[in-house]
């Protein structure tokens, strides 16, 4: 039987469409409703709460915490404030990426990592002669994500903690309905939002996911699964794990690999820092230059549509978010790749990652993706943009 | 025509040689197989020993068969059915398990009860153990070359290897390159700390080898399984509906259709050669037949002891071939069962375990002293099994209601002590069931039939010398273009027109059709 979170018995008595999936070994909700527009457009425009208690957890303490985590990661952790979080990735000596997460800076020596796959024989192995203690705390620890323009003043009701005051990858502790949580300014929607942090015992794990849901009826708040986090993901410019990239330690070819520099997190790596693992291999690559550059796509969907339209068709919105390898042509060669795509009711355009050859990296600048239109398969142009394609104020603005 | 005259004449219609056969009539060759049992087949092969219950008395599952001699005998039109295995159950000394499921995240579950770190480092063992299968796969299709030859077929053969190697990662090279020399034992240590894991995974290194887990060699062994694959899925493995005995019926099948004359109840005494050329054959009866080419599937201490008048090879052939290592610490048993046995170790509504590959190898120790028992020409008396119910995959393995149990059971020494009489058969027998029942303890009480094959009894029944299922050792010094000797491993004898085709040949043992399938190629380069 796959695992389930502590959040379960709330979650499958919401689960209206039998829409579950796996997420690293545990239950997870894809939509709780038949489909996910409601729950994707809370993101956007009310509050959602997501349960993200399958992510890994790492408790890192002892003296040597701090050298540990900045001879592992790419980026500075040492800047960090207690009450401090920073996103980065990390990688093996090729340079290649392992994974990526988060770091909150829980005390003095003692920090939290998270990230998408197990890690733990990884952080011991690079932890050799280090004074530091490494706990996974994975199946300790529930996680809840409440995201949305509305989940700072929902919030704001169940606590007395100064969240109005709280910034962009800060952290503080408190209590919901009784129940110690910590609650950072965190989250993968690219949007104003919050992640929650609890004990896993689902007694009074249920007790705050149900002081959430009662406070939220005033907030529009509604629970939402991976397919609308997915899709606001895309927007927001944050990739995913075997998705848009693929771990350095699953690969079975270096083609399957990637490096920070490739994807877009050159800003995540700390060249000041004398050494970290892959360093040496980045620096080269830096260098010599990339091999190929996260870019976003935006794919003519006017272009789209028409061609439906003259097949007799009405076109087919993505609204469900696709992961697929679909090459990506310029000059009458491969010039790279597309890793996920979706429809954007925000923004209205229709979105892409691609993973371009450097030559072809200009914004505003074009690339063609074959795509299926009924029974055939024809090229659409793809304009070259930066990323994010959103980023609202709100996710960073305090009160 | 003398109707007694052949193109190709096997010598043995075990599945290498039936596979050799078709290859060879395919190519337009009139080809005859002699086979001294009532049936062909070899160790490939399904007996009803206990009447209603059908034994794997040698061979039992099908994993390294070559997708290409499957795909070009179209061995699936010729009745072959392939079921994969679905899980692998160990139980522990401590009343515990571990398991592999099909499914990744349940497998992840299993190791995680035993260890964290090992549930992590398998995903990355499993993936490094594919990429080294992957990147060696070709040698399995390759006649070796002889290194030190300049000859263009050698080079040109090298220079394939050299290709095959060049496809590695530098840091799977060097992995590679130790594995080769490593002991399987020392390798798993470096991946994982878990008992039940490395005693469970040690196993692929040294099953049909006579070589503990802690032996150096045993790394290769390890890798050699993971080269079995059931459709594109590595290190998997099936069960053929009807038992092993169906695999050989299907490639019989496929070489009758192919022109190939088999003849039952023909057991070969002699190979004749005149002048160095190999000539024809003499049956025990008396029989002569002659052809062209004559293949030897028996192994090669048959093949070139027995067979062969030794005036008509070279001194020192005759030493390479005599020294072969070829001890065998393998037996067979099977069960007939009144219903099925409890593990006490089963959890309940995981019964399905049940219906996969059962593995009584708690800890690299239990692997490492059943060896040591038996070194000294002695038995395990704790042995090491690899047990399968091959009735809940096919129910026409026995009767409605009941079952059969196969248990591969390693250490036993072909080379007995006083040698392997019927009451040292019996003694042993006892205590694989007096093991087996530690884990299932009502396994006694549900016993109907019980049946040994020793080492000595597969070399009677069978014909393998030293009752070795692989006809030799898969060890490093009798490997690809050392099997079975340096000068002599594409499949050519120092006997004009004398061929192998059997397991003592490169890539060795195994249901895996390739050196029956290198031989033709080998065969056909010579007389095209």
């Amino acid at each position: 039987m796959l695992k389930t979170t502590p959040f379960h018995t709330r979650t499958a008595a919401l689960m209206q469409a039998n829409q579950w999936r796996r997420w690293a070994g545990y239950t997870a909700a894809s939509s709780y409703e038949m489909t996910h527009d409601r729950e994707y457009l809370a993101i956007r425009n009310a509050c959602v709460l997501i349960d993200v208690s399958p992510l890994c957890k790492y408790q890192i303490t002892g003296a040597d915490a701090l050298p540990f985590l900045n001879r592992l990661v790419t980026r500075e952790v040492g800047k960090t404030p207690i009450g401090g979080m920073l996103y980065t990735p990390w990688c093996d000596s090729r340079g290649k990426v392992i994974d990526d997460g988060t770091i909150a800076r829980l005390g003095e020596n003692s920090y939290r990592l998270t990230s998408a796959e197990p890690n733990l024989r990884w952080l011991e192995d690079n932890a050799l002669g280090m004074q530091v203690q490494i706990e996974d705390v994975t199946e300790q620890i529930a996680s809840l994500a409440l995201q949305g323009p509305k989940s700072r003043e929902l919030l704001m009701t169940l606590t007395d903690a100064p969240l109005g005051d709280l910034k962009y990858y800060r952290f503080c502790t408190t209590s919901i309905a009784g129940v110690p949580v910590m609650i950072s300014r965190t989250g993968y929607t690219g949007d104003l939002g919050f992640e929650l942090w609890m004990d896993a015992n689902p007694a009074s794990a249920e007790r705050v996911w149900d002081a959430l849901i009662e406070a939220g009826r005033a907030f529009a708040l509604q629970p939402a699964g991976i397919w609308a986090l997915d899709v606001a993901r895309i927007e927001a410019g944050l990739i995913m794990l075997d998705v848009d990239y693929t771990p350095a330690n699953k690969a079975m070819t270096n083609a399957q690999t990637s490096t920070p520099l490739e994807l877009g997190l050159e800003w995540a790596v700390s060249w000041n820092k004398r050494s970290f693992v892959g360093r040496k291999a980045l620096l080269a690559e830096k260098q010599r230059g990339v091999a190929s550059v996260l870019v976003g796509l935006e794919i003519d969907h006017h272009e789209f549509e028409r061609q439906h339209h003259a097949l007799g068709l009405i076109v087919p919105y993505p609204f469900m978010a696709w992961r697929s390898i679909i090459p990506l042509h310029a000059d009458g060669k491969q010039v790279g790749y597309s890793t996920s795509g979706v429809w954007s009711p925000t923004l209205k355009r229709y979105l892409a990652f691609g993973h371009l050859q450097p030559a072809y990296v200009v914004p505003g600048s074009t690339v063609t993706i074959d795509l299926d239109i009924d029974r055939f398969r024809r090229p659409f142009s793809a304009k070259v943009t930066k990323l994010p394609f959103f980023n609202p104020a709100r996710k960073k603005d305090t009160l | 025509m003398n109707t007694h005259h052949y193109d190709v004449i096997v010598i043995g219609g075990g599945h290498n040689g039936l596979v050799n056969a078709a290859y060879l009539a395919k190519a337009g060759k009139r080809v005859l197989v002699l086979e001294r049992r009532h049936k062909v087949g070899g160790a490939t092969v399904t007996e009803e020993i206990y009447p209603g219950f059908k034994f794997l008395i040698a061979s039992y599952l099908v994993s390294l068969l070559r997708p290409e001699v499957i795909h070009e005998l179209d061995l699936m039109r010729h009745g072959l059915e392939l079921m994969p295995l679905e899980s692998t159950f160990s139980p522990t000394l401590d009343g515990n398990y571990i398991a592999d499921w099909p499914d990744h995240d349940a497998t992840k579950y299993e190791i995680a009860r035993h260890s964290k770190r090992d549930a992590e480092a398998y995903d990355e063992y499993a993936r490094t153990m594919r990429r080294l299968a992957l990147a060696i796969r070709p040698l399995l299709g390759m006649i070796p070359p002889d290194p030190t030859s300049l000859a263009p077929r050698d080079l040109e053969t090298m220079a394939k290897v050299g290709g095959v190697l060049d496809q590695l990662r530098k840091e799977d090279f060097y992995l590679l390159a130790r594995l080769m020399t490593m002991s399987a034992a020392d390798f798993l240590d470096e991946w994982f700390e878990s008992p039940a894991l490395k005693g469970t995974k040690t196993t692929s290194g040294i099953i049909g080898t006579f070589l503990g887990p802690r032996s150096p060699g045993t790394g290769y062994v390890l890798l050699h399984h993971y080269l079995g694959e059931v459709d594109g899925v590595f290190r998997t493995w099936a069960f053929a509906r009807g038992g092993t005995g169906a695999v050989s019926q299907a490639i019989a099948s496929a070489a009758r259709e192919a022109g190939v004359t088999i003849q039952v109840n023909a057991p070969v005494a002699q190979v004749l050669v005149k002048n160095g050329v190999a000539s024809g054959v003499a049956l025990e009866n008396g029989d002569e037949y002659t052809a062209d080419i004559i293949v030897s599937n028996a192994d090669a201490k048959r093949t070139f002891l027995k067979l062969v008048e030794p005036q008509h090879l070279p001194d020192e052939f005759l030493h390479d071939i005599r020294r072969f290592r070829i001890s065998s610490p393998a037996c067979k048993v099977n069960l007939a069962l009144d219903g099925l046995p409890t593990f006490t170790a089963i959890p309940k509504g995981k019964e399905a375990l049940l219906r996969g590959s059962i593995e009584i190898a708690p800890s690299v120790d239990y692997l490492e002293k059943a060896y040591d028992d038996a070194k000294y020409g002695g038995w395990a008396r704790k042995p090491f099994m690899d047990a399968l119910i091959p009735s809940l995959l096919d129910p026409g393995m026995a009767p409605p209601g009941k079952h059969v149990m196969s248990l591969f059971v390693q250490y036993a020494s072909s080379d007995l002590e006083g040698g392997w009489s019927e009451p040292k058969k019996a003694e042993f027998l006892d205590v694989v069931v007096d093991t087996l029942a530690e884990y299932a303890p009502d396994l006694k009480s549900l016993i109907l039939h019980k049946h040994i094959m020793t080492p000595w009894d597969i070399e009677q029944m069978l014909g393998l010398t030293a009752g070795h299922i692989f006809h030799g050792e898969l060890a490093l010094q009798q490997l690809f273009f050392l099997r079975p000797s340096a000068q002599w491993s594409n499949y050519r004898t120092p006997i004009r027109n004398l061929y192998m085709c059997g397991s003592s040949t490169h890539p060795g043992g195994c249901i895996t059709g390739a050196p029956g399938r290198n031989a033709a190629f080998a065969i056909l380069e010579d007389r095209p």
